[in-house]
């Protein structure tokens, strides 16, 4: 795995994810649909203004646009344990877009992940999330992909390894993690908590990330929102369902929103893949939209409490690391986040108390402190405040030293990290 | 030592004891620490904004005690805009950088570049050149003159007869090593690195010889660093050809 995380021009993103088992060469895309094609709508019109914040909220962006080239025009490569994957041209183009698709072909490819000739589509494209999407949500979208400039790409073939790029493949993990079905609503819950299920569920394909990958590469549903390590990107997502992980259970409605939108909360910042999914996408909802998936997801936590701490090491060694690890944060680390490890929230957030540094998997401190970061610039906060990356700083031994400190003090209640863990992620891809 | 919170008092001293351990970071955020204690909040400036940037180009910008990371201070903001948007966007590459830039708007690299462009932190230790004279006159001769047979221009031509720049866009030469200067050079043959096309410094890149960069390179890291090393105002001199990134 980490060799071929290491390929250079490697893009790392979520998709590694559900992806999956299969695959056939792109051939199937040459469909000649004699359908009559919806015009392009005014692209200032409302079904398009409401199609682009749909298209947000499903970060179609992430995936679909390479960074600094034009807009949905795909190619971007999603590096999985399988092969690389290319997202698709998404444009108006007639020949190498979606251009001659009807309003039918775009709601199908959404609802039921295939290509208009009836071809399987990749699991790395979410529509096992999308398929909650309303049909009104999914034309709206649709409009609004037509009024975008069309860019004429070819698709770039995928290349995965045999067996994986056998496309009927698909078919074998649909039938194990894939449930067709429109988002219905929860008549005991609240409005706000079934716009804000809708959201989380569908769109916002948050269990994509946020649920634990199984050995066939499918996030199953029974474990949906428990976390898991996004597999070729090495961060882990927190379980979104228990207080022992990063249940939200105990935040305030207003610091999930803070966090979502503008990156920042009192009770910690977003960074690695999560500082995109919150650049991209969930700092362009509206008030009404974060607070509702906030209800939401503050609702699905399951108030466990959390497990008693089990150190994978010996004692005596486990003390010498906190030690080491105390004079480490000292001098590098208490200027931002203060010696009682509360730090000055939300600018430089508070190690004390926060569940994200806590978990069972260490991956995410760990990173944390080879690579710094900035949480992203968000209208909510426009100039933040960022960390140094430590990699040449300190060596493997202090860096297992001081996340160990930060994890066991101040009440924390996380297990030691050995200078082996702290070495394992110096190579894990930076993107 | 995994016990309870520590008083605010304790907090404070043991910050302030440890402050010389990192006299980076020491240097810019200790008093303000100190004070912040009370209410907890970051001094709402640049400086504090850009303290990840700190460990590797030394406070202000002015560079640190290593070969490869360049100092900052005093480039032109127009220039430094250029570079944070290129590492951002991927135009240019040096992994760490890059990831840390990603997320950010353009808006906010813009005051990153100003804050450093502003800058003028003492001038870095001189260097003494650990190659002959030979090879330094050769140096000399191409950053002034140029090599007109193999299409070389002189790099004075844009950067100035003192080296210094030229708002809003052209970088002054002074204050860094020759391994930098040459892995830049490097960079651009290799394509690593590009600017705004026409991309003049591909041109001028790609008619050096290996000799010549290491020629220039030594020599330019050679120079000493006059008191005043403002970049020029912008059209202070017309350029030998287009540069995508200055605006004529
Ligand atoms: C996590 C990454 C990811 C996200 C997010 C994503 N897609 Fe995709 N999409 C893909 C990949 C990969 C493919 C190619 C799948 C294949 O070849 O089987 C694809 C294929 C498609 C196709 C089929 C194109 C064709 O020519 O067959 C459409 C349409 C599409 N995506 C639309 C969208 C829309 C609309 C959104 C946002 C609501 C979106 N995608 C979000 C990864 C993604
Ligand atoms: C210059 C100020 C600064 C210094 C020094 C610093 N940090 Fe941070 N730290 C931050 C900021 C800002 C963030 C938020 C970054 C983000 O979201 O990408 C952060 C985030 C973190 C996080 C993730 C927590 C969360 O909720 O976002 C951890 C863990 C962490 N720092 C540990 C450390 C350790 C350990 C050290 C010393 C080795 C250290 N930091 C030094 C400013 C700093
Ligand atoms: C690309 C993968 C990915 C996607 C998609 C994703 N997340 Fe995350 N998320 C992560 C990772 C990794 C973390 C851990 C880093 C951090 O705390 O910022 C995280 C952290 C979080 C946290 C913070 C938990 C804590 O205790 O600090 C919340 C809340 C969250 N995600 C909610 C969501 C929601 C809601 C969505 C869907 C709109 C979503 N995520 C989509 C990867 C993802
Ligand atoms: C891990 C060390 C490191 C950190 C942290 C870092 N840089 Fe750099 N920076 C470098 C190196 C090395 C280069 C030269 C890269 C190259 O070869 O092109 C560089 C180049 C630059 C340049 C281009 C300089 C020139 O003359 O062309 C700018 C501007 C810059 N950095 C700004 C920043 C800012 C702003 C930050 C903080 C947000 C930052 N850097 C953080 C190491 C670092
Ligand atoms: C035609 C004008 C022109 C000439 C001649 C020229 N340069 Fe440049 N140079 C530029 C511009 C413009 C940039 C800034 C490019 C960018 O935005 O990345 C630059 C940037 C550089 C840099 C990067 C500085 C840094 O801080 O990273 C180096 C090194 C450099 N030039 C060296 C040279 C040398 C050596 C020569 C002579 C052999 C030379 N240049 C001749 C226009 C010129």
């Amino acid at each position: 795995m980490s060799a071929q995380a290491q390929q250079p021009d490697q893009l790392l993103r979520r998709m590694a994810l559900g992806v999956a088992l299969a695959a056939l060469a792109f051939a199937a895309l040459a469909f000649a649909s004699a359908v009559a094609q919806p015009h392009p709508p005014a692209p200032d019109s409302a079904i398009v203004k409401q199609g682009e914040y749909l298209a947000r909220a499903g970060d179609c962006i992430a995936c679909h646009t390479t960074p600094g080239a034009a807009l949905f025009a795909g190619g971007r490569a999603m590096p999985t344990p399988f092969g690389t994957l290319y997202s698709s041209n998404i444009t108006p183009d007639a020949d190498t877009g979606i251009g001659k698709w009807t309003t039918d072909n775009f709601y199908s490819s959404m609802h039921t992940g295939r290509a208009p000739d009836g071809g399987l589509l990749y699991p790395a494209m979410p529509f096992s999330s999308y398929t909650k999407v309303t049909r009104a949500d999914s034309d709206a979208i649709f409009a609004y992909l037509r009024a975008v400039p069309p860019v004429r790409q070819p698709n770039r073939p995928h290349d995965l390894r045999f067996p994986y790029n056998n496309r009927s493949l698909i078919l074998g993990w649909r039938t194990l993690f894939f449930t067709e079905g429109e988002y219905k609503p929860d008549a005991a819950k609240s409005s706000e908590w079934n716009r804000g299920a809708y959201l989380v569920q569908g769109l916002g394909h948050c269990s994509m990330c946020h649920t634990p990958i199984n050995a066939l590469g499918g996030s199953s549903q029974s474990q949906a929102f428990q976390g898991g390590l996004i597999p070729m990107q090495n961060w882990y997502a927190p379980s979104l369902t228990s207080n022992k992980e990063a249940g939200l259970g105990d935040w305030s409605i207003a610091d999930i929103s803070d966090l979502l939108r503008s990156g920042v909360s009192h009770r910690g910042a977003v960074y690695g893949p999560m500082a995109e999914v919150t650049f991209d996408s969930l700092q362009y909802m509206s008030d009404d939209d974060t607070r509702a998936m906030a209800i939401y997801l503050k609702g699905l936590a399951l108030g466990s409490i959390p497990d008693p701490v089990s150190s994978p090491m010996p004692t005596t060694e486990s003390s010498l690391l906190t030690r080491l690890g105390e004079s480490v944060y000292k001098g590098q680390c208490a200027n931002c986040h203060s010696g009682d490890g509360r730090g000055m929230p939300p600018q430089f957030p508070s190690l004390a108390g926060n569940q994200s540094i806590q978990m069972g998997s260490a991956v995410n401190p760990i990173r944390m402190v080879l690579n710094g970061g900035y949480p992203p610039g968000t209208a909510g906060n426009p100039i933040p405040y960022g960390m140094p990356p430590f990699a040449q700083l300190l060596s493997d031994d202090e860096v297992a030293a001081v996340v160990t400190y930060i994890r066991t003090s101040w009440g924390n209640r996380g297990a030691a990290v050995s200078a082996a863990q702290a070495n394992a992620l110096r190579s894990a891809p930076l993107e | 030592m995994t016990g309870g919170p520590i008083s605010l008092a304790a907090a404070a001293m043991i910050a302030g004891r440890h402050c010389g351990w990192f006299p980076l970071l020491a240097l810019l955020l200790c008093s303000s620490v100190a004070r912040a204690q009370t209410d907890r909040q970051p001094p709402d400036t640049m400086e504090a904004r850009v303290l990840a940037c700190v460990a590797c180009h030394g406070p202000a910008g002015r560079g640190i005690d290593n070969d490869y990371f360049p100092r900052l201070a005093g480039k032109p903001a127009g220039y430094l805009t250029n570079q944070l948007i290129a590492f951002r966007d991927g135009r240019r590459r040096y992994t760490p950088m890059n990831y840390l830039l990603e997320f950010q708007q353009d808006s906010y690299l813009r005051q990153m570049a100003e804050y450093f462009a502003a800058q003028r932190p003492p001038p870095p230790p001189e260097i003494v050149p650990v190659v002959s004279q030979e090879i330094l006159d050769r140096g000399r001769s191409l950053a002034m003159t140029g090599d007109a047979e193999h299409g070389v221009p002189a790099c004075a031509a844009c950067h100035g007869p003192a080296f210094t720049g030229m708002e809003p866009a052209i970088p002054g030469l002074l204050g860094l090593r020759a391994s930098y200067l040459s892995a830049q050079l490097g960079a651009w043959r290799y394509g690593t690195r590009t600017a705004t096309a026409p991309d003049c410094m591909q041109n001028v890149a790609g008619h050096l010889t290996e000799l010549d960069v290491t020629a220039v390179t030594a020599w330019l890291a050679a120079l000493p660093i006059p008191p005043d090393s403002s970049p020029t105002a912008r059209g202070a001199w017309p350029l030998p050809f287009a540069c995508g990134s200055q605006p004529k």
